[in-house]
């Protein structure tokens, strides 16, 4: 085969184009011809050559930062707005979820501890052989017990017309603070009503409303300062009357 | 360089464009010639890439891609439109090889400057792929995307780009040896 019909494969088997058939046949040629080999390496000192002599110019570390800049701005605020949209608002639902939740429990943990101690309270009153220290039905012999005993005053309603009747009352103990610990009696069901001073205490925050504490209702409220417990096992509509009355007497 | 889809949605414009800075620099400077034109020329690129990046597409190559987008804007450069009627110009006058022999050309002693200034008198489009075709090291079919040309052209500007090359060397060897 001539040699000139290899010339024009020369380049494109130094550029890596030929097929490895045709790279395979090309090499079989150089080794048989001098003329080709020497073509050969002629051209790939000058590719060398180019390849050194082309890498000449390196760009200012000005136009480097320009262009990092530039670049990393632009992605960043394409990037960054499609993402800022969803992960901002979504990092401050996360962080207020966490909060929320970490302050839901521990308000959880607290609620749950006192109507715990109100039920082991109204409980053991029962349970105990002398449930009250002053036994009276007359809320004018009772209130004035606990002057002296615990250090606030309160309103106790008059009970004619209704159901409730009042056992008795004696002086409790919630979180190491005194309060006035009545009972209540409605159709044999003996219901405790807690009345203690509001303070910077677990008490403070508890919702009011009916709740079901310890297969016990319970209601809490607050009123001039005082934090009301009414808790029995008598019906929610009892628990929810009584604490009408005391509501409307305080 | 293909890139695929997901690569494309994975990646951000700035981690496939910026490694390509310093070769793009250094061919806008080989075309332009001139340090604050060449400078120009890549901030114009990366701008221009930028603004395009949502239409390029995936599975293509994103090297030729930007290295398209420097020659296009090369060419509408002030110093490219000049040049524009020559890259046109596929069937220039063919460059004859001399009948030096190549042993007596000593393209080992032919120092790296004096092969730069045999490529700085090339023609710009010569120039242009020899630079893809050595530096780049890119394959025929990326030289093809680069330029926007069919490989047959590839090949033949390719062809004559050596030539021409060669000639510029010869003459600077006979020259230099003259000197001596």
């Amino acid at each position: 085969m001539a040699c000139d019909e290899w010339g024009e494969k020369l380049d494109r088997y130094l550029d890596g184009e030929l097929t490895s058939a045709e790279a395979a046949t090309l090499n079989a040629h150089l080794r048989g011809c001098a003329e080709c080999t020497a073509e050969v390496l002629e051209r790939v000192q000058i590719k060398r050559s180019v390849q050194m002599a082309g890498r000449r110019y390196t760009p200012s570390t000005e136009l480097r930062s320009r262009i990092t800049k530039s670049v990393a701005a632009k992605s960043r605020s394409r990037i960054g707005g499609r993402w800022r949209l969803v992960l901002v608002p979504a990092l401050l639902v996360l962080v207020a979820a966490i909060l929320l939740n970490s302050y839901l429990g521990r308000e959880r943990a607290a609620r749950q501890r006192v109507y715990s101690e109100l039920a082991d309270l109204h409980v053991a009153t029962l349970a105990s052989s002398t449930q009250v220290d002053v036994v009276s039905s007359d809320r004018h012999t009772v209130k004035p017990w606990f002057q002296g005993k615990i250090p606030f005053t309160f309103n106790l309603p008059e009970l004619p017309g209704s159901e409730f009747s009042l056992v008795g009352g004696r002086v409790a103990y919630l979180e190491q603070a005194s309060g006035a610990h009545l009972i209540y009696q409605i159709r044999k069901h003996e219901i405790s009503v807690f009345i203690f001073p509001e303070r910077e205490s677990e008490m403070r925050g508890l919702s009011s409303g009916l709740v079901n504490a310890e297969s016990f209702n319970l209601e809490t409220w607050t009123q001039h300062g005082l934090r009301y417990f009414v808790i029995g096992d008598a019906g929610a509509e009892d628990i929810r009357g009584l604490s009408k009355l005391l509501r409307g007497a305080g | 360089m293909r890139v695929s889809e997901d690569r494309l949605n994975a990646a951000s414009f700035e981690e496939l464009a910026l490694p390509l800075f310093d070769q793009l620099y250094n061919l806008a400077h080989w075309l332009t010639q001139d340090r604050a034109e060449a400078e120009d020329l890549v901030q114009e690129t990366y701008a221009k890439a930028l603004r395009g990046f949502s239409s390029f597409q995936a599975g293509t190559n994103f090297r030729a891609w930007m290295y398209r987008i420097l020659r296009n804007s090369f060419l509408s450069s002030r110093t490219g439109l000049k040049i524009t009627v020559e890259l046109d110009e596929e069937s220039s006058e063919s460059l004859l090889m001399e009948n030096a022999t190549p042993e007596s050309l000593l393209i080992e002693s032919a120092n790296r400057q004096m092969v730069q200034q045999a490529l700085e008198e090339l023609p710009v489009g010569f120039r242009e792929i020899l630079l893809l075709c050595e530096v780049e090291e890119m394959s025929y079919q990326e030289i093809a995307e680069t330029l926007a040309v069919p490989i047959g052209t590839v090949m033949s500007r390719l062809f004559r780009a050596r030539q021409a090359l060669r000639g510029a060397i010869r003459k600077r060897e006979a020259g230099g040896q003259r000197g001596v």
